[in-house]
């Protein structure tokens, strides 16, 4: 095949073995690959009800038929695994050069079984699975351990992926890294690792990779590398993702203080324009791609030089949303994240959460073991963020995410719980953005933006933000789809300017695999992944009440800014709800029918959770 | 002065695009392995690409012992000889700047030939970081770059 390497190799670390699976045509097509192959995988490797931090929860890396090769922004890998922070399907998407690498070793996915005895990392080295003791590198941080592994196994050219002690420690929303700056974030992906004793996966790719139509892919990467150098990615070029901090700002959408406000005083001080004239020292690219988006930040102080990859969700959520309007803080708080390998979004919104608990009483001086843990508070937003990683004091409760850490603490908290399914929410407040509300609350892997972006919609003024409307439901279902689409060839979102109709990615994907394919298919394709997640969803115990939005936003007003008043009914919701169930073919109650999971061919998802009509 | 690949690390992001154009072009595949250009991090925010510098003495011609390796006359690119070529990889060792490497199929090295003068390479490159230079004018042109100049 062209494209894909067609091969999944299986990983037991229990008896330290590996065995490669041939994948063929049938199934790439079908799944395209990355999200579509992992939720598959996930779907037929995990038993029914596992525990997510168990031997039994498979651990499965995915790339894309792009990976490997020039196409703009393909250099993205998946992981995904039945998430501790939600029971639910977890799945994180990052970039790195490991993706490269994994596909010109000849693999299009790796699925992960079993616990090793002690930790591990392996080695992929073309056909040969190297299993290495990694007794020396636990409690090392993700960076140090990826240049460390790089240099034991030797070479330039070996790209590692790592956990770092959070993960080892087992927090609920540990997350994995590579090349240095990026990470597969949310939903628990370095837990599920670190329960596995796996602390590394390093690879080695030396097969490479072949196109059908080399030159005809050639000039399409040509003009999109030119468009990338145009308007549609300016601000990503210029600025990065810091630049929306101002304009959520602006226009009342920043989550401030754990959600009791949506403007932040501060904010100019963590701002794009401020920042960048202080401490941005570069832009550096992910893996193939010609925008280079991450805007680097060296801060020098006392504490010495740190260096740190602050996008727009970690000034959130370690910024605004714990009152803090200190940039170098923030610099700081984001390195020690990415070190100790915890995901920003849900351990700045769980810090927010305990802030409030704190200034409320809920929480008190004896609770946190001396740390005044008041919003603004920059030593104790550091010294939290440690105690989390090592599972200490205060820490062991808040590395259980805000979802379980409310409903442990109790007395009114999970009302200011800011998360959907367990996944805390990232920067958007959803209050005034309407379309929003209802995709970050559908999303399979809980809050997040990333499942659908209708933020697009609401900010730029495509719809009206204030009014909840019917018809967001076939505009969510729409962009859950499409976006399967991205996730699944593995494309970044950042490229969504450029390169976003069906019709594109449809060429493109001919041009790589010479399978002629047309929109349709990979539309359809789109929603067969997006159901088959949902699916998944349903056999592990989703419920109807898990897509509500959490109640702070269903009952506090915004208070400040253009948004001031904003708050999303519960009619407003359900009206929305059930539209988007109608545009699904689900049923009222969101869940997928026989006849929708048969038409997508997904026999065994119809037969295990389908849902006859009329119930 | 002979004139090089070079890449402006001011501009340079470490998309590693060029290694991809690179064993496009010259092995119909896509792979890093076997690109003649390689993306090199400095520092964790400076990267640069480097390819074949087009020595005046070059260390890997002298190295060989094979004698597989020669400076063409006219536009100064190292030819390789692969019949005599056995992939020894003593001028891997002796290149400064890790330009010339290994194939690991063919066992035979690799080297930047500039493309018979219009490299792919700077063509593609989406940022224009690089370009056909002397040492001289990247000297003069880029103090970050002299920095990295042995």
């Amino acid at each position: 095949m062209f494209g894909y390497a067609g091969r999944l190799l299986h990983v037991d670390l229990a008896q330290r073995r590996s065995k490669v699976e041939v994948l063929g045509e049938g199934f790439c097509r079908k799944y395209i690959g990355g999200n579509g192959f992992a939720i598959r995988l996930l779907y037929d490797h995990s038993p029914p009800g596992v525990d997510p931090l168990s031997p039994a929860n498979p651990l499965i890396f995915a790339v894309g038929p792009f990976a490997g090769t020039m196409v703009p922004t393909s250099g993205k890998y998946i992981v995904q695994a039945k998430s501790p922070l939600t029971n639910l399907m977890g799945e994180a998407i990052s970039s790195g050069f490991w993706a490269h690498a994994l596909k010109w070793a000849g693999y299009d996915a790796v699925l992960v079984k079993g616990r090793a005895e002690k930790p591990v990392y392996f080695f992929i080295d073309d056909d040969t699975v190297h299993f290495i003791d990694a007794g020396h590198l636990w409690g090392v941080d993700t960076i140090e351990t990826m240049n460390r592994v790089k240099e034991e196994v030797g070479g330039w050219d070996v790209e590692v992926l790592a956990i770092g002690p959070a993960g080892e420690n087992l927090v609920r929303y540990a997350n994995i890294s590579t090349d240095r700056h990026r990470q597969a974030g949310r939903t628990g992906m370095g837990a599920v690792m670190g329960s596995k004793n796996l602390k590394a996966v390093a690879v080695r790719g030396t097969k490479g990779v072949k196109v059908s139509d080399l030159e005809g892919l050639m000039e399409a990467c040509r003009e999109l590398y030119e468009e990338c150098q145009g308007p549609y990615a300016e601000t990503y070029r210029v600025t990065g993702t810091p630049a929306s901090l101002l304009f959520h700002q602006t226009v009342a959408a920043l989550p401030t203080r754990n959600w009791q406000d949506a403007v932040f005083e501060e904010a100019e001080k963590i701002g794009d324009k401020y920042v960048g004239e202080r401490w941005v020292v570069k832009a550096i690219a992910c893996a193939g791609c010609p925008i280079a988006c991450d805007h680097l930040t060296l801060v020098k102080d006392e504490g010495g030089e740190v260096l740190a990859s602050v996008e727009f969700e970690s000034l959130y959520a370690l910024g605004s949303e714990c009152g803090v309007g200190d940039y170098p803080t923030i610099n700081r708080a984001v390195d020690l994240c990415d070190r100790l390998g915890l995901d920003t979004i849900s351990t700045g919104v769980t810090i927010g959460w305990a802030m409030e608990c704190y200034e409320k009483g809920i929480l008190t001086k004896e609770d946190t073991e001396g740390i005044e843990l008041t919003f603004g508070n920059s030593e104790a937003l550091l010294e939290v963020i440690r105690k989390i990683a090592y599972q200490e004091g205060i820490g062991r409760l808040l590395s259980q995410g805000v979802k379980r850490a409310s409903e442990i603490v109790g007395k009114g908290s999970e009302r200011f719980a800011m998360h959907n399914k367990g996944l805390e929410y990232p920067g958007y407040d959803l209050r005034g953005l309407k379309a929003s509300v209802l995709g970050f609350n559908t999303s399979t892997r809980g809050g997040c933006h990333l499942r659908s972006s209708m933020y697009d919609y609401d900010l730029k003024g495509r719809v009206d933000r204030f009014t909840a409307k019917e018809e967001y439901g076939r505009l969510v279902k729409e962009r859950e789809d499409l976006w399967s689409i991205f996730d699944s060839l593995m494309l970044c979102k950042f490229i969504r300017g450029i390169l976003n109709t069906p019709d594109q990615l449809a060429r493109l994907y001919t041009l790589v695999t010479g399978f002629e394919t047309t929109a349709e298919e990979l539309q359809r394709a789109g929603e067969r992944i997006y159901n088959l997640e949902k699916a998944y969803n349903v056999r592990e115990g989703w419920k109807r009440e898990d897509d509500y939005p959490a109640p702070r936003i269903m009952t506090d007003p915004i208070r400040s800014g253009v948004a001031k008043g904003a708050v999303v009914t519960k009619e407003e919701f359900d009206l929305m709800y059930k539209a988007y169930c109608r545009e699904r073919g689900w049923t009222p109650e969101g869940l997928p029918t026989k006849r929708k999971l048969l038409e997508l061919g997904l026999e065994d998802a119809a037969r295990e959770v389908g849902v006859p009509e009329g119930v | 002065m002979r004139k090089f690949i070079a890449a402006d690390p001011d501009r340079c992001t470490g998309c590693r695009i060029c290694e991809m154009v690179c064993s496009a072009v010259k092995e119909g595949e896509f792979n890093a392995r076997l690109s003649r250009i390689r993306t090199t991090w400095v520092t964790p925010y400076l990267v640069t690409s480097l390819a074949c510098r087009l020595c005046e003495d070059p260390s890997c011609v002298r190295s060989c012992p094979q004698g597989a390796l020669s400076v063409d006359e006219e536009k100064g690119v190292i030819l390789v000889d692969e019949e005599r070529c056995v992939g020894c990889g003593l001028c891997v060792k002796a290149c400064e700047f890790n330009a010339i490497t290994l194939h690991p199929g063919r066992k035979v090295v690799i080297v930047c030939d500039l493309c018979g003068g219009e490299p792919k390479c700077v063509e593609f490159c989406p940022k224009g970081a690089l370009d056909l230079r002397t040492a001289e004018e990247i000297a003069q042109r880029n103090e970050t770059f002299r920095k990295l100049l042995p």
